[in-house]
């Protein structure tokens, strides 16, 4: 059936030719070529090159906990689009993720799981803490299963406060912590007050002694020491 | 007219008469089971004696058709311990009845309630966890909102708040090592569903146990946002300091529907007497974050069902932005509104008027063409069809059973709205109407919450029409009320408000103090996601996901 129809008629250019047009693409002497001049070469430090590729390219993690999310949900979506900035790729796995904004208060049966998904992501890695409640406890403080602020659990480099933040400043932490990258900066990964370790190596006291029978020895536990919190 | 209640078989009211309940009827029904009684606010409460509780509450579950259990409410007094259920009946929610058990101080422990009320079992595990009452007869008592290893029970009286405490992490053990849960089906399989997982809604941790591929067991694991709100409400201030913390039971923009729950029960505590005009306000504010919270429900839940972040997930957050802008307009705030106030609202609608009520209008007109385009995109669409149509099954007696309430029960053919119901505010002037759909799918409670959009709109579009013409010597926004407030002592309240999930209801004791001895939060979406094992059990995960979905919990309120 097909072969009783004439062939559609060959032109003389290829389709790469009429794809190219006349001459190069203009759409790609951007004015940034344009300043760079007849150079096609940039000459800079590896380190900060990198560092700047770092910080323009980010990709976070889809994390939610408590309010802030919301918040944050609106900052990836229309109207303020975090995308703009290079960091809008919400990943699903801290394994993809280079940044983790904390959003929302964390609870002591939060904070082991918490630390877990920080502990799986790849180095370099960041990490914005959103709201009140990631810095101090926030409204929360008082409350007798709060951890008071995500430096309790893992290093922070940009704290971004409100009750919920607003988007926009949850975009200027973010453009904030990117120029922080460029810079070559971040936190540094200390000890902190709590962190998760195997029950065995607990020191003992009355408190271990009780729990002795509930816990395996191998189990990683997290240790609260309401008294010692700043 | 539209807001009268189909007409309801009579075999089951025991004490109803024309205005109100007859509880001396009630009292003959229960016999010598009834100790003492109570007057409360709400309701009269039967004191009862601990090991009759079974018997007391099936004979008016059976005989007097108290079919539910709203509440169970846990507290410690200084000689005793004391549960109260909160009882009231889908069919007129007026009628309500507190059962109070107390329990000897030493030794609290009384009978389970769980196996009249299925609800009850979250309850009394909360109340045990929380407060340290041990229910004799209980399904599976232990913890629920705190960790297992956790050691007290916060809000009784002798808790102390800073000894430490040790939190295991062991739920993340390798299912691959442990997928032979039992010896006599060897075959199932274990699967960690969250914490951290983009389709439990915030931090839920779901435990499924698999055969072959269907689910064989489910258990939600809650508690990972149990951020003590009940203990903050405890130690704030009736009249300024505890508003603000509602907004963050039930986040998803639903702040003002939440903040007049505390409202409400305050106000009846304390005789307060709200303007008509505030109460105008007051109604159009909630009806815009009823549709806010539904956007977003319908946002997330296609989210979870076509996996996609791009198309339905945004025009759900664009029309969001609208009714969010709209919001914050009148409060100054995107999220966390903070804007009633006992006896009123903070202030007024914002100047130029005719400006704000033009922007609301121009919102309303465009929201039918929305709705059309969502109805295209989502509910006409084949995949959702096939992935929603007849999944999740909720029937309805499992509703009343479980205590669900709001679109979950709505959807199931429950026709049960606090705003009809048990009126309050503007909205027994208003003409709108009660969406239900008979379905009980998870396509069912999309429609019912799609449909409330539409509702929500018509209610917002009256209330403009009535702030328009407001007399301007007339719009009075606040009620005279006392710099401190300080309600009778050993008053007790329960009261609800239509949330945006559901009866979403407080209970407050007052001690003669600016503070409330106690505040209990009765949540929604703790109930409702209490249906979650009964509508995925035998179901393939996808489909528990999209239960889960439909029900729309939101863990702030959760866990609170």
């Amino acid at each position: 059936m097909s072969s009783d129809q004439t062939p559609p008629a060959v032109e003389d250019v290829s389709t790469q030719e009429a794809r190219m047009g006349d001459g190069a693409d203009d759409r790609f002497n951007s004015t940034l070529r344009e300043a760079f001049g007849s150079t096609p070469f940039i000459l800079t430090k590896f380190d900060k090159f990198m560092n700047w590729v770092r910080g323009s390219s980010m990709f976070m993690l889809q994390f939610g906990i408590a309010c802030c999310s919301i918040e944050m949900i609106h900052t990836y979506a229309i109207k303020h689009d975090l995308d703009r900035f290079g960091s809008g790729v919400p990943r699903a796995s801290p394994r993809q993720a280079d940044v983790i904004i904390v959003p929302g208060t964390i609870v002591s049966k939060f904070a082991p799981r918490m630390k877990r998904v920080y502990d799986q992501m790849p180095e370099p890695k960041f990490v914005v803490s959103m709201g009140s409640c990631t810095i101090s406890g926030g409204p929360f403080q008082e409350g007798y299963n709060v951890i008071k602020g995500a430096e309790e659990i893992i290093p922070v480099d940009i704290h971004v406060p409100g009750c919920p933040p607003r988007p926009e400043a949850l975009i200027y932490g973010v453009a904030k912590l990117q120029e922080r990258i460029a810079e070559g900066e971040s936190s540094p990964v200390t000890v902190k007050p709590y962190e998760l370790e195997q029950f065995g190596d607990l020191e003992q006291d009355e408190l271990v002694d009780k729990l002795a029978s509930e816990i395996d020895e191998e189990d990683l536990v997290m240790r609260y020491n309401w008294n010692d919190s700043p | 007219m539209s807001l009268e209640k189909p007409s309801r078989d009579t075999a089951l009211d025991v004490g109803v008469t024309e205005d109100g309940l007859d509880y001396d009827a009630l009292a003959d029904l229960l016999g010598g089971h009834v100790l003492d009684r109570e007057e409360h606010v709400n309701a009269e409460g039967f004191v009862i004696r601990p090991d009759e509780v079974q018997e007391v509450l099936s004979t008016l579950k059976e005989e007097a058709g108290f079919d539910h259990c709203a509440c169970v409410t846990a507290q410690e007094y200084d000689d005793r311990y004391e549960s109260i259920y909160h009882l009231r009946k889908f069919d007129d929610p007026t009628q309500e009845l507190s059962i109070v058990v107390p329990s000897p101080k030493d030794d609290p422990h009384n009978e389970s309630a769980a196996r009249v009320y299925d609800t009850a079992d979250w309850h009394e595990r909360e109340a045990y966890d929380l407060v340290g009452i041990d229910y004799d007869d209980h399904p599976d008592l232990r913890r629920i909102l705190l960790p297992e290893t956790w050691q007290g029970h916060p809000l009784s009286q002798d808790y102390n708040q800073d000894q430490p405490q040790i939190v295991s992490l062991r739920e993340h053990a390798n299912p691959l090592e442990d997928d032979k849960r039992s010896e006599d089906d060897p075959d199932t399989m274990f699967v960690n569903i969250g914490p951290h997982h983009p389709a439990t809604h915030g931090v839920l941790h779901v435990e499924t146990v698999l055969d072959g591929e269907q689910i064989a067991d489910l258990e939600p694991d809650i508690g990972y946002l149990h951020r003590c709100e009940e203990q903050m409400c405890q130690q704030g201030t009736y009249r300024h300091q505890i508003m603000p913390y509602p907004d963050r039971w039930d986040y998803i923009s639903a702040g003002i529907l939440n903040e007049w729950a505390y409202a409400r029960a305050a106000e009846d505590l304390a005789d307060i007497d709200v303007p008509e005009y505030a109460q105008v306000i007051r109604t159009m504010s909630a009806e815009m974050c009823r549709i806010a919270s539904h956007e977003l429900a319908l946002a997330t839940f296609a989210l979870d069902v076509f996996g996609d972040f791009t198309a339905v997930f945004q025009y759900g957050i664009r029309d969001r932005e609208i009714v969010q802008n709209l919001l914050e307009d009148l409060t100054g705030q995107r999220l966390m509104f903070n804007y009633l106030r006992l006896g009123g609202v903070a202030w007024d609608l914002p100047e130029p008027r005719e400006e704000y009520f033009e922007k609301i209008r121009d919102f309303l007109d465009d929201l039918p063409h929305k709705l059309e385009e969502v109805h295209d995109l989502v509910t006409g669409n084949e995949i959702f069809q096939m992935r929603c149509v007849d999944t999740g099954v909720l029937s309805k007696e499992q509703v009343k059973q479980y205590g669900a309430t709001g679109p979950v029960a709505r959807g199931s053919g429950v026709d049960y709205d606090l705003r009809r119901d048990d009126p309050y505010g503007y909205y027994d002037e208003l003409d709108w109407n009660v969406v239900t759909e008979e379905g009980g799918d998870n396509f069912s409670r999309v429609l019912v919450r799609l449909r409330e959009v539409e509702e929500s709109a018509r209610i917002i579009e009256q209330c403009v029409d009535l702030l328009e013409q407001w007399p301007e010597d007339d719009r009075e926004i606040q009620a005279n009320v006392p710099r401190t407030l300080r309600p009778d002592p050993d008053k007790e309240i329960y009261r609800s408000v239509e949330g945006a999930k559901g009866e979403l209801g407080i209970y407050i004791r007052s001690d003669g103090t600016d503070k409330p001895a106690r505040f209990k939060i009765r949540s929604p979406c703790f109930s409702n996601l209490q249906t979650l094992p009964e509508m995925s059990q035998g179901e393939y995960i996808p489909d528990m996901i999209a239960s889960l979905g439909s029900l729309d919990i939101v863990l702030g309120e959760v866990d609170r």
